[in-house]
């Protein structure tokens, strides 16, 4: 694989080039420092063209001669220095393996170089986007979770599979799924779903949903890792297939949902290839409950939190659509939210067999 | 009073003001036989009719004349016969006669420092000392004084050790006698080195009440009611029955004197009961005086120790030896070999003088005219002002000064119109501050001497605060047992003291007046050190150099100093309250009249000029404070963020080597050579800054100080 050679021996150098920077720095007299675009709400913007949540040109100069920046400093090039290994070794972790690898104390005092993985996480995302080198070009991934089945057959590093031939539980979709390791071999769907939910995924599986629609359906597990939704973009995006997104009518759910769609605050420098603008909302909506004919016994009554939250969305530029307005303010007046599993009320598999049918049918979804 | 530089300051021009009003005190008590005994009288004076003579005082802290059963205090015993006319004027008048002293005193002790025995040995003890010092400093001689105080139950038991124990072969380890438990006899010797008294004078200074030479002038002295000595030498003799004992010698060249006196409680009046002459006395010139008397050492002695303390505090110039029961010998060596400058009898300012206190001079006046009068009678009265005055009070016809003293309206001309009239400010020379120099010497040996106390003396320091005190006791001895932290680069007011480093600041204001009375405040603090850093700050209070020890909450200093937003100066301070850090902050208030807030003299009365004074001081000293505060803060972040940077440079170097391929010594050193580099380059802008900032506080108006000057 010689691509992923090119890839790694860039990314090598990248962190090489870091390093020296500052080695030249402090034989120059100067302040060493790292210089890292901000990742924070204030320096991330929406950008209403490309309908993606982007990084602002804001940078941080990370010092090492300040006492506030210099622990952080050191632990910039603790990871780095553990990547580089990696890269060269050839070899993958997980970023709780590599909070280990870098853990130690400091000569002879009590201290630390790291007290928990809560502090070399950030750290990673920094050097991510420091080197503008992706997670997984550092050879590091996070927890993997989330299934796929579908009418498609998939190389997954050397290994054909038919993802028609998985079984009850799916294909595990792993944390890293780019071409060096995920390739599309052939397949025949129509469109891709992505569910919120593991259980109502299973139900979409054991009704062989994927295989009557010609649709490839994946679930996260909540709010869906980097590798999902790596996976849904590439999907997207080589194989031009529609995406819908189906989750809970709740707050939560539509922060799911707008994170498929124009990526999230703390990954905005990632946008570019984990959001697909063209998303769609199938579900479960404000109207629903009229529209299906739900009782309100099967609904949950919104807490101060899910309102605050409801109210915060309101806001976003990215839901600023009339219909979008409507969905919400609808959520926050009835004051209730409903589950997928509500619709099992109508019967165990009205969600497959009726439920998303007629949706898609009516071309039910928002955009 | 036999003194090398003072002037004779009796009799003459004699500013009545002052007398009349201590004299009030006595009328007052007059109407004896009174059955509540009069507006004065406390749960301490019952005045029962059957007094019964005690040979020892009951356990009780009160205090009952031990001797003579004093006769005019019996009480009429039968009620009036008549129902509605209880008594007539007639046989009021079988019963009006001259109270005795001693029913005096004893109905007044606690006005007068003798409250309990506790008390009563602190101020046994003060009374002498304050004498000393007064003398002393007036005859121009340094003082060396020795105060010691001896546990006669202590002694008799040592001196009774029966004979038998030791006849026995093995001689069985003699029992130790116990310091006294409680109240007991104890006899304070109080020795100096000063002019000594002339043989003529001694009975009446020590044998007389109400007898002193400087309650008649207006002059900066510890003694100020005259109340002093002789008062001690009564409840000495009261408690004991014993006489005051006193030894004193005026020159070389002349003999010492012996005297045991004691005084006639029904006339007031010395009776000397023992008088030789001695062949050889140690002392060139010098007088002591021993007293025996009931004390509670147990429970009194941490207000000896803090007194004696402060004393050394608030006079460098002094050498006090200090000897107590079962203790070594304790010496609190002088600063500064410098006597205090010198303060000068002035005369009355007509602003302070009083209505009835200026009929009393005017009476008293030898001048043929009010004009004369007033400019020989006052400080600051020009034949100007005196003309002002006269023409502003508006006199019909020719008024002699005699005509003042009768004529109350014709006064109260006169006295408004002083208060109408612009008078030059007293002049000031009157006054004797420590000084702002000598101040900070006198802490300087005062933490000294302080510090060097073993733990089982330490114990016995405990002041005011005992539990508080003492947990600090503690605090020190866990940062005794702590690694020094390396040493700040000297910085200036910074001492280092038994191993603490200590920042003095000391300040002195310029000479102001109330009610027209010259007063000087000054204040000096020393901050860090063994202090406790999460306690109240120490407050030291000091009126004429005398420390005050008791009524603290009373005290318009305490007032002052809490008033004074002592978080500008970057100390904690909960509202209402006194600083919170480890400070000690010394307040001293020189005036020729400290305007108590009782005749027990321990608390400063809360006159606004004098507060705003002490407030004016606190803060030029909290500016100080908080420049060195800031100081050291920024010293000891530069400290802790150099090692920050060494602890991670090892880690930085060796990751960027194995990154580059290099070796990580070379980058480390650059690291290093960098961080000095940094941390120089730093330090100025920071010290800069720091500059830039304590001038601008400095210069901040404060609405306080706006108005000063
Ligand atoms: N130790 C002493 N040495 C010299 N003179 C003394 C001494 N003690 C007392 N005197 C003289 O005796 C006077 C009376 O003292 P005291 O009764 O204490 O009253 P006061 O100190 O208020 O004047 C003093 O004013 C002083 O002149
Ligand atoms: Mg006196």
């Amino acid at each position: 694989m010689a691509r992923l050679d090119a890839v790694s021996k860039q990314t090598a150098q990248k962190i090489e080039k870091l390093a020296e920077t500052v080695v030249r720095s402090v034989k120059g007299g100067k302040n060493p420092f790292v210089e890292i675009p901000i990742r924070s709400l204030a320096n991330v913007k929406f950008n209403e063209k490309r309908r993606l949540i982007e990084l602002g040109s804001q940078r941080q100069k990370r010092y090492f001669f300040n006492v506030a920046m210099a622990k952080k400093f050191m632990q910039t090039f603790l990871v780095s220095d553990a990547c580089k290994e990696l890269i060269e070794g050839g070899k993958t972790t997980s970023i709780r393996d590599l909070y280990y690898i870098t853990k130690h104390t400091i000569g002879d005092t009590k201290q630390n170089t790291f007290e928990e993985q809560d502090e070399s996480d950030p750290i990673i995302e920094d050097l991510e986007v420091a080197l503008d080198a992706l997670r997984e070009e550092l050879h590091l991934f996070a927890s993997r979770k989330g299934s796929m089945v579908g009418p498609i057959t998939i190389r997954d590093t050397g290994d054909t599979i038919d993802l028609r031939r998985m079984g009850s539980g799916g294909w595990a979709v792993p944390s890293i799924v780019e071409e060096n390791v995920i390739e599309f071999v052939r397949h025949e769907a129509k469109y891709i779903l992505l569910i919120e939910k593991d259980a109502v995924w299973t139900r979409f599986n054991e009704d062989k949903f994927w295989k009557r629609e010609k649709c490839i359906i994946l679930q996260g597990g909540g709010q869906p890792p980097r590798g999902v939704r790596r996976l849904v973009q590439r999907l997207h995006s080589e194989l031009k297939l529609p995406v819908y997104v189906l989750v809970d009518n709740d707050p939560w759910g539509f922060y799911i949902y707008s994170v498929m769609k124009q990526g999230s605050i703390n990954l905005a420098y990632e946008s570019m290839r984990m959001a697909v603008p063209d998303a769609r909302f199938v579900g479960l909506s404000s109207f629903d409950k009229d529209k299906y004919k739900l009782p309100v016994n099967v609904a949950i009554r919104m807490d101060d939190g899910d309102n605050n939250r409801a109210k915060q969305m309101l806001a976003y530029p990215w839901f600023q659509a009339k219909q979008w307005q409507r969905e919400i303010q609808e959520m926050v007046r009835s004051g209730l939210k409903f589950e997928l599993e509500a619709l099992s009320r109508r019967g165990i598999s009205f969600i497959t067999e009726e439920y998303l049918p007629r949706k898609l049918r009516d071309r039910d979804w928002l955009e | 009073m036999a003194s090398r530089k003072a002037t004779a300051a009796k009799g003459k021009g004699r500013p009545a003001a002052r007398v009349e009003k201590a004299q009030l005190e006595l009328v007052q008590v007059e109407p004896a036989p009174a059955r509540r005994g009069g507006a004065r009288t406390t749960k301490a004076a019952p005045a029962a009719a059957p007094r019964r003579a005690r040979a020892r005082p009951e356990p009780e802290p009160e205090l009952l004349p031990a001797i003579e059963p004093a006769a005019e205090a019996e009480e009429a015993p039968e009620a009036p016969k008549a129902p509605r006319r209880r008594a007539t004027a007639e046989q009021m008048a079988s019963k009006q006669r001259e109270i005795s002293i001693s029913e005096f005193f004893t109905k007044n002790r606690h006005l007068l420092g003798f409250d309990n025995p506790s008390k009563a040995l602190l101020t046994t003890i003060k009374e002498a000392v304050d004498n000393s010092l007064d003398a002393c400093e007036e005859a121009g001689i340094l003082p060396e004084i020795t105060i010691e105080v001896r546990d006669l139950g202590l002694e008799s038991t040592e001196a009774e050790e029966p004979a038998p124990k030791r006849a026995g072969g093995a001689v069985p380890p003699a029992p130790k006698a116990e310091l006294t438990k409680g109240e007991g006899r104890f006899v304070v010797v109080i020795e100096d080195n000063g002019p000594g008294i002339v043989k003529a004078q001694a009975p009446k200074i020590f044998g007389k009440l109400l007898y002193g030479s400087k309650f008649h002038r207006l002059k900066q002295s510890r003694g100020q009611q005259g109340i002093g000595i002789s008062a001690a030498a009564m409840y000495g003799q009261l408690t004991t029955g014993r006489p005051i004992r006193v030894t004193s010698r005026t020159g070389k060249g002349k003999p010492a004197h012996f005297f045991e006196i004691q005084i006639d409680t029904r006339k007031n009046n010395p009776v000397v009961t023992e008088d030789r002459q001695l062949d050889e006395w140690h002392q060139e010139h010098g007088t002591r005086v021993e007293l025996e008397i009931v004390a509670n050492w147990q429970a009194g002695q941490r207000f000896v120790n803090r007194y004696v303390e402060h004393t050394a505090l608030s006079n460098p110039h002094a050498t006090v030896h200090y000897l107590r029961p079962r203790q070594q010998l304790l010496t609190f060596p002088r600063a500064t070999e410098e006597l205090p400058k010198e303060a000068v009898e002035i005369k009355p300012h007509p602003h302070g003088v009083e209505l009835g206190a200026l009929m009393l001079m005017a009476a008293e006046s030898k001048a043929r005219d009010v004009r004369g009068f007033l400019q020989s009678g006052f400080s600051r009265v020009s034949g100007q002002v005196a003309d002002e005055i006269v023409k502003r009070a508006a006199f019909k016809g020719r008024v002699r000064p005699r005509d003042l003293g009768e004529d109350r309206t014709l006064a109260e001309k006169l006295h408004r119109a002083i208060g109408a009239t612009k008078i030059m400010n007293p002049p000031t020379n009157c006054l004797s501050p420590i000084g702002d120099e000598l101040m900070k010497r006198g802490l300087i040996s005062f933490l000294n001497v302080v510090e060097t106390e073993g733990p089982e003396a330490d114990e016995q320091l405990d002041l005011d605060q005992a539990t508080k005190k003492k947990a600090s006791r503690k605090e020190k001895a866990a940062k005794a047992a702590a690694p020094e932290v390396p040493d700040a680069p000297p910085e200036e007011g910074v001492e280092k003291i038994k191993g603490h480093n200590y920042f003095i600041a000391t300040v002195t204001r310029p000479p102001k007046v109330y009610r027209g009375n010259p007063f000087q405040v000054e204040v000096g603090l020393a901050y860090g050190g063994s202090w406790p850093a999460d306690k109240p700050i120490e407050l030291f209070r000091f009126a004429n150099r005398v420390p005050l020890l008791f009524q603290r909450g009373a005290c318009g200093t305490t007032e002052a100093i809490v008033k004074t937003d002592w978080r500008n100066y970057l100390l904690s301070q909960p509202k209402g309250s006194l600083p919170v850090g480890p400070m000690a902050l010394l307040v001293h208030i020189a005036s020729v009249w400290v305007p108590f807030t009782s005749e027990a003299k321990e608390a400063v009365a809360h006159y606004p000029e004098i507060m705003r004074e002490i407030q004016l001081a606190a803060q030029e000293c909290g500016r100080k404070l908080a420049a060195h505060i800031r100081k050291k803060q920024h010293a000891d972040y530069q400290a802790q963020r150099r090692g920050i940077f060494e602890l991670y440079i090892q880690e930085v170097a060796q990751a960027i080597g194995k990154i580059t391929g290099k070796s990580p010594e070379p980058i480390k050193r650059e690291f290093l050579r960098l961080a000095d580099r940094v941390t120089e380059a730093e330090l100025a802008e920071v010290d800069a800054a720091l500059e830039e900032q304590s001038k601008k506080l400095t210069k901040r108006p404060r609405r306080a100080e706006n108005e000063d000057e």
